[in-house]
Protein backbone atom coordinates (compact mmCIF):
# COMPACT_ATOMS: atom_id res chain seq x y z
CA UNK A 1 0.00 0.00 0.00
CA UNK A 2 1.32 3.66 -0.75
CA UNK A 3 0.83 6.71 1.42
CA UNK A 4 1.22 10.61 0.91
CA UNK A 5 -0.56 10.45 -2.27
CA UNK A 6 -3.89 12.86 -2.98
CA UNK A 7 -6.01 10.97 -5.15
CA UNK A 8 -9.50 11.69 -5.90
CA UNK A 9 -11.43 9.11 -5.87
CA UNK A 10 -14.63 10.70 -4.16
CA UNK A 11 -15.65 14.40 -4.14
CA UNK A 12 -16.74 13.78 -0.31
CA UNK A 13 -12.67 13.46 0.41
CA UNK A 14 -12.58 17.16 -0.85
CA UNK A 15 -13.01 19.72 1.55
CA UNK A 16 -15.08 22.83 -0.26
CA UNK A 17 -11.98 25.00 -0.05
CA UNK A 18 -10.57 22.27 -2.01
CA UNK A 19 -13.16 22.14 -4.30
CA UNK A 20 -13.45 25.83 -4.46
CA UNK A 21 -9.52 25.93 -5.58
CA UNK A 22 -9.93 23.70 -8.25
CA UNK A 23 -12.58 26.28 -9.60
CA UNK A 24 -11.03 29.51 -9.42
CA UNK A 25 -7.84 27.53 -10.92
CA UNK A 26 -10.35 26.23 -13.69
CA UNK A 27 -11.70 29.78 -14.45
CA UNK A 28 -8.40 30.87 -14.52
CA UNK A 29 -6.88 28.97 -17.25
CA UNK A 30 -10.12 29.62 -19.04
CA UNK A 31 -9.56 32.99 -19.06
CA UNK A 32 -5.37 32.92 -20.00
CA UNK A 33 -4.98 29.11 -21.51
CA UNK A 34 -1.80 30.57 -22.78
CA UNK A 35 -0.05 30.84 -19.10
CA UNK A 36 -0.66 27.09 -18.68
CA UNK A 37 0.37 25.97 -21.78
CA UNK A 38 3.29 24.40 -20.07
CA UNK A 39 2.44 23.97 -16.99
CA UNK A 40 2.66 20.13 -17.42
CA UNK A 41 5.49 19.86 -19.74
CA UNK A 42 7.16 16.68 -19.45
CA UNK A 43 4.09 14.93 -17.77
CA UNK A 44 2.46 11.90 -18.88
CA UNK A 45 -1.25 11.10 -18.44
CA UNK A 46 -2.25 7.18 -18.65
CA UNK A 47 -5.68 7.25 -19.34
CA UNK A 48 -6.89 3.56 -18.43
CA UNK A 49 -10.41 3.06 -19.62
CA UNK A 50 -11.22 -0.09 -19.34
CA UNK A 51 -14.30 0.63 -20.91
CA UNK A 52 -15.45 2.87 -23.43
CA UNK A 53 -15.86 6.45 -22.55
CA UNK A 54 -15.39 8.96 -25.65
CA UNK A 55 -16.51 11.54 -24.09
CA UNK A 56 -14.24 12.28 -20.46
CA UNK A 57 -11.09 10.45 -22.43
CA UNK A 58 -11.14 12.89 -24.92
CA UNK A 59 -11.50 15.45 -22.37
CA UNK A 60 -9.00 14.88 -20.13
CA UNK A 61 -6.39 13.97 -23.10
CA UNK A 62 -7.44 17.43 -24.23
CA UNK A 63 -6.39 19.14 -21.16
CA UNK A 64 -3.34 17.16 -20.30
CA UNK A 65 -1.94 18.42 -23.93
CA UNK A 66 -3.19 21.60 -23.42
CA UNK A 67 -0.73 22.05 -20.22
CA UNK A 68 1.87 20.87 -22.25
CA UNK A 69 1.91 17.36 -21.32
CA UNK A 70 1.74 13.94 -23.16
CA UNK A 71 -0.58 11.14 -22.46
CA UNK A 72 -0.40 7.62 -22.96
CA UNK A 73 -3.08 4.76 -22.37
CA UNK A 74 -5.80 2.06 -23.81
CA UNK A 75 -9.75 2.81 -24.28
CA UNK A 76 -10.47 -0.73 -24.27
CA UNK A 77 -10.03 -3.58 -22.00
CA UNK A 78 -9.22 -6.26 -24.84
CA UNK A 79 -6.45 -4.80 -25.64
CA UNK A 80 -4.71 -4.45 -21.91
CA UNK A 81 -3.50 -7.08 -19.69
CA UNK A 82 -6.65 -7.38 -17.98
CA UNK A 83 -7.97 -9.53 -20.70
CA UNK A 84 -5.14 -12.23 -19.92
CA UNK A 85 -6.95 -11.73 -16.29
CA UNK A 86 -3.93 -9.38 -14.52
CA UNK A 87 -5.45 -7.52 -11.17
CA UNK A 88 -5.64 -3.91 -11.19
CA UNK A 89 -3.20 -3.70 -8.29
CA UNK A 90 -0.46 -4.71 -10.55
CA UNK A 91 -1.88 -3.25 -13.57
CA UNK A 92 -1.16 0.52 -11.87
CA UNK A 93 2.04 -0.75 -9.70
CA UNK A 94 3.75 -1.00 -13.49
CA UNK A 95 1.65 1.69 -14.54
CA UNK A 96 3.43 3.60 -11.96
CA UNK A 97 6.70 3.74 -13.31
CA UNK A 98 5.45 4.89 -16.93
CA UNK A 99 2.91 8.04 -16.37
CA UNK A 100 2.80 10.86 -13.36
CA UNK A 101 -0.61 10.89 -13.05
CA UNK A 102 -3.54 8.29 -14.31
CA UNK A 103 -7.28 8.42 -14.70
CA UNK A 104 -9.50 5.57 -14.70
CA UNK A 105 -12.46 4.63 -16.00
CA UNK A 106 -13.51 1.24 -15.21
CA UNK A 107 -16.63 -0.71 -14.84
CA UNK A 108 -16.50 -2.55 -11.93
CA UNK A 109 -17.47 -0.27 -8.76
CA UNK A 110 -14.74 0.38 -6.59
CA UNK A 111 -11.79 -0.39 -8.98
CA UNK A 112 -10.42 3.06 -8.94
CA UNK A 113 -10.09 3.08 -5.64
CA UNK A 114 -8.25 -0.13 -5.07
CA UNK A 115 -5.97 0.98 -7.91
CA UNK A 116 -5.10 4.39 -5.30
CA UNK A 117 -4.66 1.82 -2.49
CA UNK A 118 -1.55 0.55 -4.19
CA UNK A 119 -0.61 3.47 -6.49
CA UNK A 120 2.64 5.69 -6.40
CA UNK A 121 1.03 7.86 -8.48
CA UNK A 122 -2.26 10.39 -8.24
CA UNK A 123 -5.25 8.37 -9.64
CA UNK A 124 -8.20 9.96 -10.81
CA UNK A 125 -11.47 8.87 -10.21
CA UNK A 126 -12.86 8.81 -14.23
CA UNK A 127 -16.19 6.78 -13.43
CA UNK A 128 -16.80 3.69 -12.03
CA UNK A 129 -19.85 1.69 -12.97
CA UNK A 130 -23.64 3.31 -11.68
CA UNK A 131 -20.95 4.62 -8.63
CA UNK A 132 -19.02 7.65 -8.66
CA UNK A 133 -17.74 10.19 -11.76
CA UNK A 134 -16.57 12.95 -9.63
CA UNK A 135 -15.02 14.74 -13.01
CA UNK A 136 -18.32 15.22 -14.21
CA UNK A 137 -19.59 16.63 -10.71
CA UNK A 138 -16.77 19.23 -10.52
CA UNK A 139 -17.91 20.04 -14.20
CA UNK A 140 -21.25 20.75 -12.81
CA UNK A 141 -19.83 23.04 -10.52
CA UNK A 142 -17.57 25.23 -12.46
CA UNK A 143 -20.39 25.75 -14.93
CA UNK A 144 -23.04 26.93 -11.65
CA UNK A 145 -20.24 28.74 -10.28
CA UNK A 146 -19.22 30.36 -13.95
CA UNK A 147 -22.94 31.55 -15.05
CA UNK A 148 -24.09 32.19 -11.60
CA UNK A 149 -21.52 33.79 -9.65
CA UNK A 150 -21.42 31.56 -7.00
CA UNK A 151 -22.48 28.03 -5.56
CA UNK A 152 -24.69 29.25 -2.58
CA UNK A 153 -28.12 29.74 -2.09
CA UNK A 154 -29.80 28.52 -5.36
CA UNK A 155 -32.68 27.20 -5.86
CA UNK A 156 -31.60 23.52 -8.02
CA UNK A 157 -34.19 21.69 -10.36
CA UNK A 158 -33.31 18.51 -11.21
CA UNK A 159 -35.30 16.43 -14.02
CA UNK A 160 -36.13 13.32 -15.35
CA UNK A 161 -34.45 10.48 -14.13
CA UNK A 162 -34.00 10.55 -10.31
CA UNK A 163 -33.51 7.40 -9.39
CA UNK A 164 -30.18 5.86 -11.33
CA UNK A 165 -28.66 8.89 -12.47
CA UNK A 166 -25.66 9.07 -10.45
CA UNK A 167 -24.64 12.29 -11.69
CA UNK A 168 -27.59 13.85 -10.41
CA UNK A 169 -26.70 12.15 -6.91
CA UNK A 170 -23.58 13.21 -6.87
CA UNK A 171 -24.41 16.54 -7.54
CA UNK A 172 -27.21 17.23 -5.40
CA UNK A 173 -24.78 15.86 -2.45
CA UNK A 174 -22.01 17.99 -3.36
CA UNK A 175 -24.57 21.00 -3.95
CA UNK A 176 -26.12 20.75 -0.50
CA UNK A 177 -22.68 21.45 1.37
CA UNK A 178 -22.45 24.70 -0.26
CA UNK A 179 -26.11 26.07 1.19
CA UNK A 180 -28.53 25.52 -1.25
CA UNK A 181 -31.36 27.22 -0.94
CA UNK A 182 -33.86 24.58 -2.30
CA UNK A 183 -34.33 21.15 -4.04
CA UNK A 184 -36.92 20.66 -6.73
CA UNK A 185 -37.14 17.21 -7.73
CA UNK A 186 -39.51 16.67 -11.13
CA UNK A 187 -39.25 13.21 -11.89
CA UNK A 188 -42.19 10.37 -12.88
CA UNK A 189 -43.10 8.41 -9.79
CA UNK A 190 -40.59 5.46 -11.14
CA UNK A 191 -37.57 7.65 -11.01
CA UNK A 192 -38.18 9.56 -7.72
CA UNK A 193 -34.34 10.10 -6.02
CA UNK A 194 -33.98 7.30 -3.56
CA UNK A 195 -34.96 8.20 0.17
CA UNK A 196 -31.42 7.47 1.47
CA UNK A 197 -30.23 10.42 -0.36
CA UNK A 198 -33.67 12.75 0.64
CA UNK A 199 -33.06 11.45 4.26
CA UNK A 200 -29.42 12.17 3.94
CA UNK A 201 -30.17 15.56 2.99
CA UNK A 202 -32.76 16.77 5.91
CA UNK A 203 -30.57 14.76 8.70
CA UNK A 204 -27.57 16.53 7.49
CA UNK A 205 -28.48 19.77 5.92
CA UNK A 206 -31.64 20.43 6.73
CA UNK A 207 -32.25 21.70 3.03
CA UNK A 208 -35.67 22.27 1.45
CA UNK A 209 -36.56 19.49 -0.87
CA UNK A 210 -40.00 19.82 -3.18
CA UNK A 211 -40.91 16.86 -4.63
CA UNK A 212 -42.91 17.61 -8.18
CA UNK A 213 -44.45 15.49 -11.04
CA UNK A 214 -44.14 18.39 -13.81
CA UNK A 215 -41.61 20.73 -15.22
CA UNK A 216 -44.45 23.45 -15.56
CA UNK A 217 -45.60 23.46 -12.08
CA UNK A 218 -42.21 24.92 -10.62
CA UNK A 219 -40.21 26.57 -14.05
CA UNK A 220 -40.52 30.11 -12.76
CA UNK A 221 -38.70 29.45 -9.24
CA UNK A 222 -35.65 27.80 -10.65
CA UNK A 223 -32.45 29.35 -10.80
CA UNK A 224 -29.94 25.93 -12.35
CA UNK A 225 -32.12 23.62 -14.40
CA UNK A 226 -30.49 20.06 -14.47
CA UNK A 227 -31.99 17.96 -16.93
CA UNK A 228 -31.13 14.28 -17.40
CA UNK A 229 -32.23 11.33 -19.76
CA UNK A 230 -34.61 8.88 -19.29
CA UNK A 231 -34.09 5.72 -20.35
CA UNK A 232 -36.59 3.03 -22.05
CA UNK A 233 -35.46 0.62 -20.25
CA UNK A 234 -36.16 1.87 -16.66
CA UNK A 235 -39.79 1.48 -17.08
CA UNK A 236 -41.72 -1.80 -16.45
CA UNK A 237 -43.60 -1.01 -19.83
CA UNK A 238 -43.83 0.85 -23.17
CA UNK A 239 -47.21 2.31 -22.39
CA UNK A 240 -45.71 3.85 -19.51
CA UNK A 241 -42.21 5.25 -21.16
CA UNK A 242 -44.51 7.12 -23.78
CA UNK A 243 -46.91 7.94 -21.55
CA UNK A 244 -44.24 9.77 -19.91
CA UNK A 245 -41.88 10.57 -21.95
CA UNK A 246 -43.45 13.79 -23.58
CA UNK A 247 -43.91 15.35 -19.81
CA UNK A 248 -40.16 15.35 -19.54
CA UNK A 249 -38.78 16.82 -22.77
CA UNK A 250 -37.60 20.16 -22.13
CA UNK A 251 -39.50 22.78 -25.23
CA UNK A 252 -38.97 26.53 -25.99
CA UNK A 253 -42.74 26.53 -24.55
CA UNK A 254 -41.86 25.06 -21.43
CA UNK A 255 -39.11 27.49 -20.17
CA UNK A 256 -40.74 30.63 -21.62
CA UNK A 257 -41.60 31.82 -18.43
CA UNK A 258 -38.71 30.62 -16.59
CA UNK A 259 -36.11 33.56 -15.20
CA UNK A 260 -34.23 35.01 -18.13
CA UNK A 261 -30.99 34.16 -15.87
CA UNK A 262 -31.65 30.57 -15.31
CA UNK A 263 -29.26 28.42 -16.85
CA UNK A 264 -30.28 24.74 -18.55
CA UNK A 265 -27.70 21.91 -17.60
CA UNK A 266 -27.21 18.84 -18.83
CA UNK A 267 -24.32 15.70 -18.13
CA UNK A 268 -24.74 15.09 -22.00
CA UNK A 269 -25.56 12.85 -24.12
CA UNK A 270 -28.65 13.67 -24.89
CA UNK A 271 -31.35 12.11 -26.87
CA UNK A 272 -34.43 13.58 -26.99
CA UNK A 273 -35.10 15.33 -23.58
CA UNK A 274 -33.93 18.78 -25.12
CA UNK A 275 -35.59 19.75 -27.71
CA UNK A 276 -33.00 21.48 -30.42
CA UNK A 277 -35.19 24.75 -30.33
CA UNK A 278 -33.62 25.11 -26.99
CA UNK A 279 -30.27 25.11 -28.11
CA UNK A 280 -30.70 29.00 -29.31
CA UNK A 281 -31.78 30.08 -26.24
CA UNK A 282 -29.20 31.75 -24.14
CA UNK A 283 -29.91 30.11 -20.68
CA UNK A 284 -29.03 26.38 -22.61
CA UNK A 285 -25.46 25.65 -20.94
CA UNK A 286 -25.06 22.33 -21.63
CA UNK A 287 -22.15 22.57 -24.34
CA UNK A 288 -20.56 25.27 -22.22
CA UNK A 289 -20.75 22.80 -19.82
CA UNK A 290 -18.50 20.40 -21.86
CA UNK A 291 -16.12 22.84 -22.00
CA UNK A 292 -15.61 24.06 -18.59
CA UNK A 293 -15.42 20.26 -17.94
CA UNK A 294 -12.14 20.32 -19.39
CA UNK A 295 -10.83 23.27 -17.90
CA UNK A 296 -11.79 22.10 -14.16
CA UNK A 297 -9.60 18.72 -15.08
CA UNK A 298 -6.79 21.19 -16.05
CA UNK A 299 -7.23 22.30 -13.01
CA UNK A 300 -6.89 18.82 -11.17
CA UNK A 301 -4.20 17.36 -13.15
CA UNK A 302 -2.05 20.47 -12.19
CA UNK A 303 -3.56 20.49 -8.29
CA UNK A 304 -2.88 16.22 -8.29
CA UNK A 305 0.57 16.82 -9.91
CA UNK A 306 1.78 19.68 -7.77
CA UNK A 307 3.09 21.25 -10.25
CA UNK A 308 4.02 24.96 -10.32
CA UNK A 309 1.89 27.43 -12.14
CA UNK B 1 -21.91 -37.59 31.05
CA UNK B 2 -19.22 -36.62 28.00
CA UNK B 3 -16.14 -35.75 29.42
CA UNK B 4 -13.91 -33.37 27.72
CA UNK B 5 -9.84 -32.89 29.76
CA UNK B 6 -9.42 -29.20 30.52
CA UNK B 7 -7.17 -27.48 28.28
CA UNK B 8 -3.51 -26.05 28.79
CA UNK B 9 -3.11 -23.50 26.38
CA UNK B 10 -5.62 -21.83 24.03
CA UNK B 11 -8.94 -20.50 23.51
CA UNK B 12 -12.25 -21.68 24.50
CA UNK B 13 -15.66 -20.59 23.37
CA UNK B 14 -18.27 -20.19 25.29
CA UNK B 15 -21.76 -19.84 25.61
CA UNK B 16 -22.51 -20.47 21.69
CA UNK B 17 -26.08 -20.59 21.23
CA UNK B 18 -26.97 -24.30 20.98
CA UNK B 19 -26.77 -25.39 16.90
CA UNK B 20 -24.47 -22.43 15.86
CA UNK B 21 -21.00 -24.31 16.87
CA UNK B 22 -20.47 -26.20 14.02
CA UNK B 23 -21.60 -23.29 11.94
CA UNK B 24 -18.76 -21.12 13.70
CA UNK B 25 -16.23 -24.19 13.25
CA UNK B 26 -16.61 -24.25 9.47
CA UNK B 27 -16.81 -20.22 9.62
CA UNK B 28 -13.46 -20.76 11.15
CA UNK B 29 -11.71 -22.96 9.49
CA UNK B 30 -10.96 -25.11 12.41
CA UNK B 31 -11.61 -28.52 10.04
CA UNK B 32 -8.33 -27.17 8.54
CA UNK B 33 -6.22 -26.68 11.82
CA UNK B 34 -3.35 -28.65 12.48
CA UNK B 35 -3.82 -28.24 16.81
CA UNK B 36 -6.53 -29.99 18.91
CA UNK B 37 -9.84 -28.57 18.19
CA UNK B 38 -12.81 -29.57 20.07
CA UNK B 39 -16.65 -29.05 19.38
CA UNK B 40 -19.34 -29.73 21.86
CA UNK B 41 -22.61 -29.55 21.06
CA UNK B 42 -25.88 -29.14 22.82
CA UNK B 43 -24.22 -29.12 26.52
CA UNK B 44 -26.26 -28.15 29.29
CA UNK B 45 -26.21 -24.53 30.57
CA UNK B 46 -27.77 -22.87 33.72
CA UNK B 47 -28.33 -20.21 31.34
CA UNK B 48 -29.42 -21.09 27.71
CA UNK B 49 -30.61 -24.47 28.39
CA UNK B 50 -28.36 -25.75 26.19
CA UNK B 51 -25.56 -24.23 24.33
CA UNK B 52 -22.18 -25.14 21.96
CA UNK B 53 -18.79 -24.90 22.81
CA UNK B 54 -16.02 -25.22 21.13
CA UNK B 55 -12.00 -25.65 22.49
CA UNK B 56 -8.98 -25.01 20.84
CA UNK B 57 -5.64 -26.00 21.95
CA UNK B 58 -2.28 -24.48 21.07
CA UNK B 59 -3.51 -21.44 19.75
CA UNK B 60 -4.12 -17.64 19.89
CA UNK B 61 -3.63 -17.03 16.55
CA UNK B 62 -7.08 -16.83 14.90
CA UNK B 63 -9.57 -14.06 13.86
CA UNK B 64 -12.26 -14.14 16.40
CA UNK B 65 -14.02 -10.79 15.09
CA UNK B 66 -16.81 -12.61 13.02
CA UNK B 67 -17.71 -14.09 16.22
CA UNK B 68 -19.76 -10.54 17.21
CA UNK B 69 -21.63 -10.65 13.82
CA UNK B 70 -22.97 -14.63 14.92
CA UNK B 71 -24.01 -14.41 18.41
CA UNK B 72 -23.70 -11.29 21.07
CA UNK B 73 -23.87 -13.71 24.07
CA UNK B 74 -20.26 -15.99 22.97
CA UNK B 75 -17.71 -15.47 25.79
CA UNK B 76 -13.92 -15.97 24.65
CA UNK B 77 -11.73 -17.63 27.43
CA UNK B 78 -8.19 -17.26 26.86
CA UNK B 79 -6.10 -19.92 28.61
CA UNK B 80 -2.74 -20.46 30.32
CA UNK B 81 -0.81 -22.84 32.47
CA UNK B 82 -4.64 -24.57 32.34
CA UNK B 83 -6.15 -21.42 34.09
CA UNK B 84 -8.62 -18.55 32.36
CA UNK B 85 -6.12 -15.18 31.65
CA UNK B 86 -8.95 -13.44 30.02
CA UNK B 87 -12.36 -13.29 29.32
CA UNK B 88 -13.54 -11.43 26.49
CA UNK B 89 -17.53 -10.92 25.84
CA UNK B 90 -18.02 -10.48 21.94
CA UNK B 91 -19.26 -7.47 20.21
CA UNK B 92 -20.62 -6.73 16.54
CA UNK B 93 -17.55 -5.66 14.86
CA UNK B 94 -17.55 -2.00 13.47
CA UNK B 95 -15.23 -3.05 10.75
CA UNK B 96 -14.71 -5.96 9.61
CA UNK B 97 -12.25 -7.07 6.33
CA UNK B 98 -12.68 -10.33 4.75
CA UNK B 99 -15.06 -11.65 6.36
CA UNK B 100 -18.09 -10.89 4.23
CA UNK B 101 -18.87 -10.77 0.73
CA UNK B 102 -20.21 -7.54 -1.05
CA UNK B 103 -23.65 -8.21 -2.27
CA UNK B 104 -23.04 -6.01 -5.18
CA UNK B 105 -22.01 -8.07 -8.02
CA UNK B 106 -21.02 -5.20 -9.91
CA UNK B 107 -18.40 -4.21 -7.01
CA UNK B 108 -14.61 -5.09 -7.66
CA UNK B 109 -14.46 -6.79 -4.30
CA UNK B 110 -16.03 -9.66 -6.57
CA UNK B 111 -13.87 -9.80 -8.99
CA UNK B 112 -10.11 -8.75 -7.94
CA UNK B 113 -8.52 -11.15 -6.28
CA UNK B 114 -6.36 -7.60 -4.53
CA UNK B 115 -9.25 -5.83 -3.54
CA UNK B 116 -10.31 -7.32 -0.04
CA UNK B 117 -14.28 -6.88 0.97
CA UNK B 118 -13.72 -4.12 3.76
CA UNK B 119 -17.05 -3.29 5.55
CA UNK B 120 -18.00 -0.57 8.08
CA UNK B 121 -20.76 -1.09 10.26
CA UNK B 122 -24.29 1.24 9.98
CA UNK B 123 -27.10 -0.69 11.25
CA UNK B 124 -26.30 -2.44 14.17
CA UNK B 125 -30.52 -3.39 14.78
CA UNK B 126 -30.04 -5.18 11.04
CA UNK B 127 -26.74 -6.04 11.05
CA UNK B 128 -25.65 -3.93 7.58
CA UNK B 129 -22.50 -2.88 6.57
CA UNK B 130 -21.49 -0.74 3.66
CA UNK B 131 -18.24 -1.63 1.62
CA UNK B 132 -15.85 0.68 1.50
CA UNK B 133 -15.49 0.34 -2.43
CA UNK B 134 -18.76 0.30 -3.95
CA UNK B 135 -20.84 1.86 -0.84
CA UNK B 136 -23.18 -0.65 -1.48
CA UNK B 137 -25.06 -2.03 2.05
CA UNK B 138 -24.58 -5.66 2.91
CA UNK B 139 -26.31 -7.20 5.37
CA UNK B 140 -24.65 -9.88 7.45
CA UNK B 141 -26.01 -13.80 7.35
CA UNK B 142 -24.99 -16.63 9.00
Amino acid sequence: MVNNVKHLIDLETFSNEEIMELITLGQKIYKSPEKYSEACKGKILATLFYEPSTRTKFSFESAMLRLGGNILGFSDANTSSVSKGESIADTIRVISYYADIAVMRHPKEGAPKLSSLYSSIPIINGGDGGHLHPTQTLTDLITIHTYKGTLENHVIGFCGDLKYGRTVHSLIKTMARFNTKKFILISPEELTLPNSIKRFLKEKYDVEIQEVRYIEDVIEEIDILYMTRIQRERFFNEEDYLRLKNSYILTKDKIEPAKKDMIIMHPLPRVNEIAYEVDEDSRAKYFDQAKLGMYIRMALIIKLLGVEY
Amino acid sequence: MLEVKQIEKGIVIDHIKSGKGLKIFNKLMLDKSDFPVVLLMNVESKFLGKKDIIKIENSFDIDLNLLGLIDENITINYIEKGKVIEKKKVSIPKEVKGLIKCENPRCITNSDIYAEPTFKLVSTENLEYKCSFCEEITKYKL
